[in-house]
C-alpha cells in the first residue's frame, strides 16, 4: 500500500546533480511532493529531503538508483514516524480585515503562529508545522482573503541518537581501502 | 611529475595517452576543432578513425571495448556531433559498456545563449551515462579525465561523457596528471562477504535440480575461468543470457544453452522446474523471465551480482551474494562440494533432441528451396572453426545467429542486448575488429538495420578493415513481421522493405561483394569472402517470411515456450 516516506540523500555538492536524482523519479513517473536541499552537519556534505507517496517495494527500488549515482554517498528513506520533521509556512492578510474582525487574532492565538511583519496594507504571518497544520490555518484564514501564501519543502531528521552517516562513511572508507 | 605548460587540448590527448588511450573513434566539428588540432600532432600514438556519423562512432567504441575489456573512446564535437552519441550512450549503459565520450562544447560565456551548435548534453545525456561533466576550465582536464576512465571501467562499467568547453580547450595551464583510484562517494563493488558465499554454498550443495544462468558480468569481471571450474566442480549445468554468450564454449558438455524468448528448449522450461537458480552476472531482463509471476516460482534463487540494485529487483534472492563475480565464485568453488547431476543433465539433452527435431535441423539444415539464416550462421560458424569474433544488429538474425553460432572463446560475441539498437553490427565491427585485428570478424545484420548505418562502409573502405559483412536479406523487417503475423493477424504494417542493390552499393565504396540466392552457390561464396583479403560484403536473399522459433509470446510463462506456431 502506499503511504508518505521521507528520502534522505547524502552527496557531494555537485552542479547538476539534483537534474540526477530527480531524473530517478520522473523516469518512474514518481511525483515528488516535497524537495528541500541544504547542507548537512558534515562538513562538504549535501543532504536533499524528497516526500513521496509509494510503496514500500518502489520506494526501497528507487533507493537502490539513487545509491548508484555517482556522486551520491548514501541514501535512507523512513516513513514518517520514524522522522522529526517540520515545514514553514507564510500568509498574507489585510491590514484592514485584521482590524475591522477579532477573528484573526484569535485564529493566530490558537494555532501557535506568528505575526512578522504589520504595515498599513498587510500582515505577513508566520507558521512552523506539518502540511496538515499549515494548511488547516490557510483555510481558515482565508475567508478573511490571503493575498499571498507559501509553504517550504519539509526538513527532517531522525529520532536515532547517531547520525547514520558518520557510521556509514566509516565503514565506506574501511570497503575503499579493502576494494582495490 | 613535473608539470607542464600545455593548452587544454593538448591536456586531453596526454591524458587519454596517460589512460593508455591508442585508438579513438570520432568526427570533427567547429567546437571540438582545438582537440582535432592538438591530436594532429600525436598520431604516432594514438590512431584515429574518422566515422560517418557519430552513432557510427561511438558503437565503433562499444566494440572495441567489448573484444579488449578496455574503455571504447570517442570524440564529438557540440550540438548534433553530440546529440547523435545518445543512442550510443543508452545502448552501453543498459549493457554496462566502458566508453568515454568527449564532446566539444561552445566557449563558457555562450552557454545557455542558444549559440551556434549549442546544446545542453550534460543535460541531454544524464539519464543514459553513468557519470558525465562539464569542463570550463582548462585546470579541470586531467582530473575529468582520470575520474572518466575509472568510473567507466570500474565496478558495474558503463557511459561517461565529458563536455568541454571551447575556451577551456584553448587556455593555458600546467598539466601534471595523476591517476583517479578512489573516488569517496563511489564503492565500485562491495568487498564479497563470507557469511553471503557460505549462505549460497548451503543451497547449492542441497539441490538436486540446480541451474546455472550466467550473463554479461561473468564476462566484465573476467571471470569465465571461475564459471567453468565452478560448475565442473559442481556438475551443474549452466544456461546463458544473450551477453553471456561466448563467456563459456558454446560445446561444453554442460552449457545447455540460450535462455529467454529465442532461446533453448530446455534452458527455459527447466528454470520452472529446477529447486536451486544460481544466476550469475545477469539481471532477470524480461526477456529472459518472461512472465516474472511465474518465473522460478519452485526455486531458491542464489544470486551473484556486483550492483545491489540489482538484488532483488526483478526476482527476490533467497541468497544474495554482492560483489565482483571473479571473486564470489572464488570463494564459492571453495564452499561447495563437488557433484554431479546426470539425470538433471539428461532431462536437458531430452530437451534438445525435440528441439532438434521441431526447430533446429529445418533451420541449419532446411530441406526446403529457399536459404535460411541459420544455415547461413552455421556455414560462416564452421568455416571458421568456431574461432571468429560475432558482432550482430538486433532482430531476426541475431537470435538465428546467437543461436546458431558457436564460440571457443570469450568476448566473441558483440551485440545490442538491452536496448536492442538496429543498425549497430556494421559500427560495433569496426571497433571489433580493431580491438582483434588478428580474428575474423563477422558483422551480421538484416537489409533493415544494414541500411541504418550503412554509410559506415565509407570508414570500412578507407581504413580497409577486414570485416565480413553478411546481409541476412528478407526484404522485410523480419522481427516485427513475424510478431504480426503472429499477434496482428498478418497486418503487415510497414514492414516490407524496397532495397537498393547492396552488391551495388559496397561496390561504389570500392568493397568486394557478391549476392547468394540459391543453397548450391552459399558454401562457396562464405570460402570466398573468408579468402579474400579485406572487407567483403555478402548479400544472401533468405526466404521472406521466415520465423524464429522457439518462442516464449510476451507475457507467457518460460514454461509455455512454443516450438513452432
Amino acid at each position: 500500500m502506499k503511504q508518505e516516506y521521507i528520502i534522505t540523500v547524502f552527496s557531494e555538492d555537485h552542479i547538476g546533480l539534483l537534474s540526477r536524482i530527480t531524473i530517478i523519479f520522473t523516469r518512474r513517473k514518481i511525483n515528488i511532493d516535497s524537495l528541500t536541499v541544504s547542507a548537512s552537519a558534515i562538513p562538504g556534505i549535501f543532504k536533499f529531503t524528497i516526500v513521496i507517496n509509494e510503496t514500500p517495494d518502489r520506494v526501497q527500488k528507487v533507493v537502490g538508483q539513487l545509491e548508484k549515482v555517482v556522486d551520491v554517498m548514501k541514501a535512507y528513506y523512513n516513513t514518517n514516524e520514524e522522522m522529526i520533521y517540520q515545514e514553514i509556512a507564510l500568509y498574507k492578510v489585510s491590514t484592514e480585515f485584521l482590524l475591522e474582525s477579532d477573528q484573526i487574532e484569535k485564529i493566530v492565538r490558537n494555532s501557535g503562529a506568528r505575526i512578522l511583519e504589520i504595515t498599513r496594507e498587510y500582515v505577513v504571518i508566520e507558521k512552523t508545522g506539518h502540511s496538515k497544520e499549515t494548511q488547516q490555518l490557510f483555510e481558515e484564514l482565508n475567508p478573511y482573503g490571503v493575498s499571498q501564501f507559501n509553504r517550504s519543502g519539509r526538513v527532517a531528521i531522525t529520532r536515532s541518537t547517531i547520525e547514520k552517516l558518520s557510521e556509514f562513511l566509516k565503514e565506506r572508507d574501511a570497503m575503499l581501502e579493502q576494494v582495490d | 611529475m613535473a608539470t607542464q605548460r600545455i593548452s587544454g587540448s593538448e591536456a586531453v590527448i596526454k591524458s587519454l595517452l596517460e589512460e593508455g588511450v591508442d585508438t579513438i573513434f570520432g568526427y570533427p566539428g567547429g567546437a571540438i576543432m582545438p582537440i582535432y588540432d592538438a591530436l594532429y600532432d600525436y598520431d604516432q600514438q594514438v590512431t584515429h578513425y574518422l566515422t560517418r556519423h557519430e552513432q557510427g562512432a561511438i558503437h565503433a567504441a562499444e566494440g572495441y571495448a567489448k573484444v579488449t575489456g578496455k574503455v571504447g573512446v570517442c570524440f564529438a564535437t557540440s550540438g548534433p556531433g553530440a546529440t547523435n552519441l545518445i543512442t550510443g550512450l543508452a545502448d552501453a549503459q543498459i549493457d554496462s559498456i566502458p566508453v568515454v565520450c568527449i564532446t566539444g562544447q561552445v566557449a563558457s560565456p555562450l552557454l545557455g545563449t542558444d549559440a551556434f551548435q549549442e546544446s545542453d548534453v550534460v543535460g541531454i545525456s544524464m539519464p543514459v551515462t553513468k557519470w558525465n561533466y562539464q569542463v570550463t576550465h582548462a585546470e579541470e582536464i586531467p582530473e575529468a579525465i582520470a575520474k572518466a576512465f575509472h568510473i567507466a571501467l570500474t565496478g558495474r562499467p558503463g557511459p561517461v561523457l565529458l563536455d568541454i568547453s571551447k575556451d577551456a580547450q584553448f587556455a593555458l595551464f600546467d598539466f601534471e596528471y595523476k591517476k583517479c583510484t578512489k573516488i569517496r562517494s563511489y564503492l565500485p563493488e562491495y568487498p564479497v562477504d563470507p557469511f553471503q558465499v557460505k549462505a549460497a554454498a548451503d543451497i547449492i550443495n542441497e539441490a538436486k535440480k540446480p541451474i546455472v544462468l550466467f550473463g554479461h558480468g561473468v564476462i566484465i569481471a573476467h571471470a569465465e575461468d571461475e564459471l567453468k571450474e565452478f560448475i565442473e566442480k559442481t556438475g551443474i549445468p549452466a544456461a546463458w543470457t544473450l551477453l553471456g554468450l561466448s563467456a563459456l564454449s558454446t560445446d561444453h558438455p554442460l552449457n545447455v544453452g540460450m535462455l529467454g524468448m529465442h532461446g533453448n528448449y530446455g534452458p527455459n522450461i527447466k528454470t520452472n522446474e529446477a529447486d536451486v537458480v544460481i544466476s550469475i552476472g545477469m539481471r532477470f531482463d524480461d526477456r529472459v523471465t518472461g512472465k516474472v509471476a511465474a518465473y522460478a516460482r519452485q526455486a531458491k534463487i542464489v544470486h551473484l551480482e556486483i550492483d545491489p540494485a540489482e538484488i532483488n529487483k526483478i526476482i527476490k534472492a533467497d541468497a544474495p551474494v554482492l560483489g565482483n563475480a571473479k571473486k564470489s565464485l572464488r570463494m564459492l568453488i571453495d564452499n561447495v562440494n563437488p557433484n554431479l547431476h546426470k539425470e538433471w543433465l539428461n532431462e536437458f539433452k531430452a530437451c534438445d533432441k525435440i528441439e532438434y527435431e521441431k526447430v533446429i535441423s529445418n533451420d541449419i539444415y532446411p530441406q526446403k528451396v529457399g536459404l535460411t539464416m541459420g544455415e547461413v550462421v552455421r556455414i560462416a560458424s564452421e568455416k571458421t572453426n568456431h574461432d571468429a569474433v560475432l558482432v550482430t544488429d538486433v532482430g531476426q538474425q541475431q537470435m538465428i545467429a546467437s543461436r546458431y553460432f558457436q564460440f571457443t572463446q570469450s568476448r566473441s560475441n558483440v551485440t545490442s542486448g538491452g536496448l536492442g539498437t538496429m543498425g549497430y553490427a556494421l559500427p560495433a565491427a569496426m571497433g571489433a575488429k580493431i580491438g582483434q585485428p588478428n580474428r575474423v570478424v563477422f558483422a551480421m545484420a538484416g537489409d533493415g538495420g544494414f541500411q541504418m548505418t550503412i554509410q559506415e562502409l565509407g570508414t570500412i573502405a578507407q581504413y580497409n578493415l577486414d570485416i565480413k559483412i553478411i546481409v541476412l536479406n528478407n526484404n522485410f523487417l523480419g522481427m516485427v513481421r513475424q510478431w504480426q503475423q503472429l499477434f496482428f493477424e498478418k497486418r503487415y504494417s510497414f514492414t516490407e522493405m524496397k532495397n537498393p542493390d547492396f552488391v551495388g552499393i559496397a561496390k561504389a565504396y570500392g568493397l568486394a561483394s557478391q549476392k547468394v540466392t540459391s543453397r548450391d552457390q552459399l558454401e562457396n561464396a562464405v570460402q570466398e569472402m573468408l579468402d579474400h583479403q579485406g572487407p567483403y560484403v555478402l548479400e544472401v536473399v533468405v526466404e521472406k517470411e521466415d520465423n524464429v522459433f522457439p518462442m516464449v509470446p510476451t507475457g507467457a510463462s518460460i514454461s509455455d515456450i512454443i516450438l513452432e506456431s
